[in-house]
């Protein structure tokens, strides 16, 4: 009797295929950044968490196209709605559909902050770099200066930028920004300050390679790896502040779907409509998660010493 | 003498430490000929590092002189320096750690060809780095790999190829060999000394190991504590040394023979402080013959015999001279 031919057989087919291919003919070359990507998809947590993240920037692009309802348009004779087939997340306060907002509020939260986290890294990090780099009085007045913004708790620091400057989006962007700065210039002056001591500088020293290619081909390349790590991680960061200052009214406020506003509209049911509560509270959760655990993958992957 | 190609006049390398002043490279002069070998030996911390860096300049000296090729390089400024990089190169002593870990072995040995934009188009540069992954024995098989997949001895023979690849006239060795195994270390001193009589560059050899520098060197130079205490040919050095910290070096020396067991001369305590330290022999207090004169004044190197000094007061009596 003739085997049948399973799915699994052809499984392990395929892989026994792809060995050969890897022992005979070409060996697929390895660059430090290939064998890190292959660490990283071998992380089950790290590849949940970037197809969350992918997904989470397909609904911010698709969004109003996907979203079943007005996220805006209030309808107050079905207010705080439980969830139900034509509400699946019910509706708000107001009538409106928490669903269509969530869709919606995924424009806000993450986009603004990769904004400030890549605002943060541009300014703070050039700071950092430039105190790494020429060390000695520049180092010190630099990182001093820093000391005197650190010493504020951030959240203390965004609060008090914005009540200065006002609300609004880009008044909450430079408060985050500005709070952040210190902890992004140490994080590139302490990677770029482990880089230098290695002997591979010297040698380009030695080479003759000028100060500008001594950053740019040796240092920058080397320092990236903690850079990257702390990039996904400060995003988490940020949008839980964004949320937080928008919870307390300080940052984006309604009508626009921000998760952490739309935390504070539902505060006052929590008793009586938790799920108003509930599923922002779930986004802002599920985003930071993902963000934290890509964040990690990327950290294992790059250097896989510090596991 | 003519054909001197690296003159080294009272060069002089001080560090501010919070103690005081760190005399890492204290009063040296030697000269090194054209395409001959000098070893400088000493044990860690003696400053032989910081002499070989402060030659290439990658420490700026304190004081003293270095006339390179007939120029006085200890003034030049670190722009018009650059032009003088191609002619003095160096080979470090952990190659994974002086290696961009970024770079592939092709990068690494180009690299140096494009900084001083030696190849006009990709393809010589491409066959210029071929060539020397073949002077240097590294298959052609490797071109695209990373140094962290090779192991120690290749990793050497890329420094290696990167030093070469401006034809310099000079390369400082420092301590090429000692984060290899004997096996590696052999063919990387055998490959060394092909090198050397089919281009006839000059190496300066920086290591703590006796062994080594005896295979290699036309002269060696021993260094205690910042200071040159004995320098002499090779040969007469092995036949005749002189200075008691040379000898104690000699006799720890291994040797596999069971006839010929050997006296070992020990020394007694460490290095002391380089950190401020008295105007007197900096070996006396370590010293089995040390006597009061020792301890007065800082011993001038003497030439004794054709081209052999010494830095010792006591040396005429101990040695029957």
């Amino acid at each position: 009797m003739a085997k049948l031919y399973t799915p699994a057989m052809a499984k392990i087919d395929k892989r026994k295929a792809r060995e050969m291919a890897r022992h005979h003919g070409k060996e697929v070359k390895s660059t430090p950044t290939r064998e890190a990507w292959k660490r990283l998809k071998r992380n089950k947590l790290a590849i949940v968490g970037m197809i969350i993240l992918i997904i989470i920037f397909i609904v911010a692009i698709i969004g109003p196209w996907i979203a079943p309802y007005d996220y805006t348009a209030p309808d107050y004779a079905n207010w705080n709605q439980k969830p139900s087939a034509e509400h699946i997340m019910g509706t708000d306060p107001y009538g409106r559909d928490i669903f269509s907002r969530l869709i919606i509020g995924t424009r806000y939260s993450v986009p603004i902050g990769f904004l400030v986290v890549i605002f943060a890294f541009a300014v703070g990090g050039t700071l950092g770099a430039i105190a790494a780099y020429y060390g000695g009085k520049v180092d010190m007045v630099i990182m001093r200066i820093l000391d005197v913004f650190q010493s504020i708790p951030p959240m203390l620091m965004a609060i008090a930028v914005v009540a200065v400057l006002g609300g609004g989006i880009a008044n909450l962007v430079i408060s985050i920004v500005i709070s952040s700065l210190p902890a992004r210039a140490r994080i590139v002056r302490a990677s770029i300050l482990t880089v230098k001591r290695n002997d591979y500088i010297e040698s380009a020293k030695a080479m003759g390679a000028s100060k500008k290619r001594q950053l740019i081909k040796f240092m920058l390349p080397n320092a990236l790896g903690p850079i990257l790590t702390s990039f996904t991680f400060s995003v988490a960061t940020a949008i839980l502040t964004i949320s937080s200052l928008s919870y307390i009214g300080l940052g984006i406020t309604e009508p626009a779907p921000e998760w952490g506003a739309m935390l504070s509209a539902g505060k006052a049911y929590l008793r009586t409509a938790p799920h108003v509560l509930l599923f922002p509270g779930l986004a802002i959760m599920i985003t930071v998660l993902a963000l934290n655990l890509f964040g990690d993958g990327i950290r294992d992957a790059l250097d896989p010493r510090l596991k | 003498m003519s054909d001197a190609l690296l003159q080294v006049e009272n060069l002089k390398k001080y560090f501010m430490v919070p103690d005081g002043m760190l005399h890492a490279v204290d009063d040296v002069s030697f000269t090194l000929d054209m395409g001959e070998t000098l070893g400088v030996v000493g044990e860690s911390g003696c400053g032989k590092s910081t002499l070989g860096k402060t030659i290439l300049q990658l420490i700026s000296p304190s004081s003293g002189k270095i006339i390179f090729d007939g120029e006085d390089i200890s003034k030049v400024d670190a722009r018009k320096f650059v032009e003088l990089r191609p002619k003095m190169q160096m080979i470090f002593q952990d190659p994974l750690s002086s290696l961009n870990p970024r770079m592939s072995v092709s990068e690494q040995i180009a690299e140096p060809l494009l900084i001083h934009k030696v190849c006009h188009d990709k393809e010589s540069l491409d066959k210029r780095v071929l060539e020397l992954m073949d002077t240097v024995g590294l298959a052609r098989r490797y071109v695209d790999t990373y140094p962290h997949e090779l192991d120690g001895g290749r990793r050497q023979r890329i420094g290696i190829a990167r030093a070469l690849a401006l034809e310099p006239k000079m390369i400082i060795c420092d301590e090429p060999v000692s984060a290899l195994d004997v096996l590696i270390q052999a063919q990387i001193l055998n490959l060394l000394q092909d090198l050397q009589k089919e281009k006839g560059m000059a190496y300066m050899f920086i290591t703590h190991d006796l062994s080594v520098v005896k295979h290699i060197s036309d002269h060696i130079s021993v260094m205690y504590l910042g200071q040159m205490i004995e320098k002499a040919p090779t040969k007469e050095l092995f036949s005749h040394t002189w200075h008691p910290y040379t000898k104690a070096l000699l006799s720890a020396i291994p040797v596999p023979s069971l006839k010929n067991r050997k006296q070992r001369e020990l020394l007694k305590g460490e290095l002391t402080s380089p950190i401020n330290p008295p105007d007197a022999c900096r070996f006396a207090p370590r010293c089995n013959y040390a006597c009061e004169e020792c301890f007065k004044g800082t011993p001038k190197l003497e030439e004794l015999s054709k081209d052999h000094f010494v830095a010792c007061k006591r040396v005429r009596e101990l040695n029957n001279l």
